[in-house]
């Protein structure tokens, strides 16, 4: 087991590296510049500008002076916005993201694999039919579209629960982000468990354990559960990666403050050092999470030893 | 207040704008205060920066106007009043203003803001070092050696700025500029704290740091999320102020926002979206507010292009459009047509009615057409072309509107192209267009602001436009007394002889405001202050 984290992290290491150039380069290749607006700015005002953020050293230079920083931990100056680093703004929205995404993560782990077993061991019944209707309706209700509609139903019709804002994560803050967040993942596990769990009431070992007359709730929980969960696993953890960066509706609509909006406002604003911050921020933690997938199998599946 | 006054009596007019009321929650006898003045305010986008000589965009921009104080403030009509500075002088040949501030103005802090405060922050606006997007602002009015230190070709410290004592402060200028005094509203010429900005540097904007001179504070900043406010005590008029508390939401997307308000949880909105006007307007029309903003809506030809460099088809295309239906119909929020570049409510001028504009849509379109055939563009041969515009509905509803005129009227092909926000802009600027979308919001409340736009040299006349005598007639202007004779004939000239760009209608500000929340007084420039305002009780 040893060997195989060690062996895991040092792949990380190229893999990486690979992400970061690519991405980098990508960056600077799209058009316009981060301080490009609609008001053109006077030459020699442009030119102290990128002087200040090294814009006008050739692209390679940039690129080693970004890796540079890197090495000591500093993701570097936001182009956009101004009064921070990248550092400071991933410390400020990460954990919002992440607490969302923690929750959502267990709502949908929890209700995807209770509605899967359920309509897996009622298979073609009502109970099925209505769990994969939900789950299907589930996976093609955009949030864009819940989360305006959660905003609806629990703020304006009703005055239940406030319409966006975090407050430090109070809990009426969260219910809405975490329902628009976990709904589209409950129906993807609900769908692969129930699939899974079909499969696994079929093989020769269930038979045999319903042959020796064991009670069915010992069948189902001790024996078909871990190897139903298999498939769920593997989907799990690049799902985890998403749920916890989370989502850019999510913050838009709830103003929740949480790193989704950067993917995107990075990109647009050419905010160079914070689309590197985030890249690097995925990369490392689908990384971090593929692993714990793989040591996972291996802790199920006794056929699996690393 | 004209600039002709300002530059004929000055010494007498200093003591009339002293004598002006200061602006400040002015709350009408009978109105009874909510026990909570609390106010809650969408926020546009997350600003950039809160450091008023690097703020570019309004998200900032409105922030800074609770924060800080210039020299002087506007009132509801955009007028100027008093703020840090109470009056001032101008000597014989304008060139050169002295400033007397209120010995009573304070940093949050406690400590006094002086005219060093001033002289600080007008030249780290134009040091190289600062680095501000902003800069060119002090290069407008010409104040001495603003352009070459910008330029790295002069040090700071030559600046033509002066602390004459700690409550009096001088600028002196390279050629009198008539509307000075106005650019002193604007945050690039707000004061900084001296030395809070040299302890901190760039981190000075912190919540933890920061120390302002406004009648607010900053409490509490998270990017994204909000932005919270609270009375600054020291501020001079305090005892006049009454909100205890702003909280600014960045909220980007208009439908996000007025959710928000619906719910009750906002009560004055950074914009509506267009889709739910008339319906806002049937629901609460006590709480749309719709005003002139100063700004134009424009389509800009490019002139390095043929057949755009002939002014036939420039024209056909600019009468072709019918104005009153993409007010009416498409943008619907209470627009107002417009055929000059200059939007009517720019202060101290009126720009003359073009002959175009009293034509009917039917004489417009004939002309057009007729045009159009004279350049030699007909059925068998007919004009088409790319319409840029920058990713967005409502530009893209516009473009839709009007290339099926022109398509109906003229026959034209238009293929209609979408970038998004910086590509479109690198399009533009290295005129790889036809025809495009533009809009300019003016930076000052005086017509040279949108006229500067088509002079030759201009960093933003991005379809190329060009004439001399367009030139000159603005450069003229720059020094007169009175130039809105001179704005007119260049109006005159760039419109309805050249017809450089196709205006189509002028800005208006829209905003949900509570029934309850008085005091909001917004003017052409979208200068307005939460200390005006005040809850009233419901």
């Amino acid at each position: 087991m040893f060997t195989f984290i060690s062996k895991r992290i040092l792949e990380a290491i190229p893999t990486l590296l690979v992400l970061i150039t690519i991405s980098f380069f990508l960056m600077h290749a799209a058009p316009g510049s981060p301080f490009s607006s609609e008001r053109a700015l006077p030459a020699e005002v442009l030119a102290n500008i990128n002087a200040k953020y090294h814009l006008d050293e050739p692209v390679i230079n940039q690129y080693f002076y970004y890796l540079g920083g890197l090495l000591q931990g500093d993701l570097g100056p936001s182009f956009r916005y101004k009064d921070f680093t990248i550092n400071e703004l991933i410390a400020q929205s990460f954990p919002v993201s992440a607490e969302i995404g923690i929750w959502s993560f267990l709502v949908a782990l929890i209700l995807g694999v209770g509605c899967g077993i359920i309509a897996a061991l009622r298979q073609n019944s009502w109970v099925d039919y209505s769990v994969m209707a939900f789950a299907n309706l589930g996976i093609v209700l955009p949030n864009f579209v819940l989360a305006p509609l959660c905003i609806l139903f629990f703020s304006i019709y009703n005055h239940w629960l406030p319409p966006g804002g975090w407050n430090g994560g109070a809990w009426p803050y969260l219910i809405m982000p975490v329902i628009a967040m976990s709904t589209s993942y409950i129906a993807q596990i609900a769908r692969i468990t129930r699939g899974s769990m079909i499969e696994t009431m079929h093989s020769n070992f269930i038979r045999t354990a319903h042959a020796k007359g064991l009670p069915k709730h010992r069948i189902i929980f001790q024996h078909a559960l871990r190897p139903t969960m298999l498939p769920v696993i593997s989907y799990l953890g690049p799902a985890f990666v998403g749920i916890v960066t989370g989502s850019v509706i999510v913050d838009v609509y709830f103003g929740t403050g949480g790193i989704g909006q950067h993917f995107i406002n990075g990109a647009l604003n050419r905010d160079y050092s914070m689309v590197m911050g985030v890249t690097i921020l995925v990369g490392t933690l689908t990384i971090l999470f593929n692993a714990v997938v793989d040591i996972l199998y291996a802790v199920i599946d006794p056929k699996i030893r690393y | 207040m004209t600039i002709s006054k300002t530059l004929i009596a000055s010494a007498v007019l200093a003591a009339s704008i002293s004598a002006l009321q200061v602006q400040a929650a002015d709350v009408p006898a009978g109105v009874v205060l909510a026990d909570k003045q609390e106010l809650v305010r969408g926020g546009g986008s997350e600003p950039a920066t809160l450091d008023p000589q690097k703020i570019e965009g309004t998200p900032g921009s409105i922030r800074s106007k609770d924060l800080f104080e210039g020299l002087y403030n506007q009132d509801g009509d955009g007028n100027q009043i008093p703020g840090v500075a109470t009056s001032y002088d101008v000597n014989a040949d304008n060139t050169q203003y002295t400033f007397h501030l209120r010995k009573d103005a304070k940093w949050s802090n406690g400590e006094p803001v002086t005219a060093e405060d001033f002289v600080f922050a007008f030249t780290r606006s134009v040091d190289p070092a600062t680095a501000s997007p902003y800069a060119w602002f002090m290069e407008i009015p010409s104040i001495v050696n603003a352009s070459k230190i910008i330029a790295g070709e002069a040090d700071p410290s030559t600046l033509g700025v002066k602390a004459l004592d700690d409550h009096t402060f001088q600028v002196t200028l390279e050629r009198p500029v008539p509307y000075f005094v106005k650019m002193t509203s604007h945050q690039n010429m707000f004061p900084v704290p001296k030395k809070v900005v040299e302890k901190w540097g760039d981190d000075w904007t912190k919540p933890e740091h920061m120390v302002s001179n406004g009648a607010y504070k900053m409490d509490e900043w998270i990017v994204n999320e909000k932005m919270v406010f609270t009375r600054n005590q020291h501020y001079w008029n305090d005892a006049k102020t009454v909100i205890n508390k702003v909280t600014y939401l960045p909220i980007e997307s208009p439908n996000a926002e007025l959710k928000r308000f619906q719910a009750g949880q906002m009560d004055l909105s950074y914009e509506l979206p267009n889709d739910h006007y008339k319906q806002l307007l049937r629901e609460i029309p006590d709480e749309v507010v719709v005003t002139p903003k100063l700004g134009t809506y424009y389509y800009q030809f490019n002139t390095t292009k043929a057949p755009y460099n002939d002014v036939r088809v420039r024209k056909a295309l600019s009468y072709a459009i019918d104005r009153n239906v993409i007010t009416k119909y498409v943008t619907g929020v209470g627009e107002i047509p417009a055929y000059s570049f200059t939007p009517e409510v720019v202060n101290d001028f009126n720009p003359e009615t073009p002959d175009y504009a009293t034509w009917t849509q039917k004489q417009r379109n004939q002309k057009a057409q007729a045009l159009l055939e004279e350049a030699g563009f007909d059925k068998s041969n007919p004009l088409s072309f790319k319409l840029l515009y920058n990713t967005n509905e409502n530009h893209k509803k516009i473009a839709i509107a009007i290339a099926s005129m022109w398509k109906k009227t003229l026959g034209v092909q238009v293929t209609l192209e979408n970038q998004e926000w910086k590509t479109y802009l690198e399009t533009k600027k290295h005129q790889q267009f036809d025809v495009a979308r533009a809009g300019w919001i003016g930076d000052y409340n005086e017509a040279s602001t949108m006229l500067d736009l088509l002079t030759t040299t201009h960093g933003n006349n991005d379809g190329k436009y060009s004439n001399a005598n367009y030139d000159k007639l603005l450069h003229e202007a720059r020094t007169m007394q009175n130039p809105a004779e001179n704005y007119n004939k260049a109006e005159a000239i760039a419109i309805e002889q050249d017809m450089a760009v196709a205006p189509i209608y002028q800005y208006t500000e829209k905003r949900l405001v509570k029934s309850y929340l008085g005091g909001y007084m917004p003017n052409p420039e979208d200068n307005v202050y939460v200390r005006d305002m005040y809850i009233i009780k419901h």
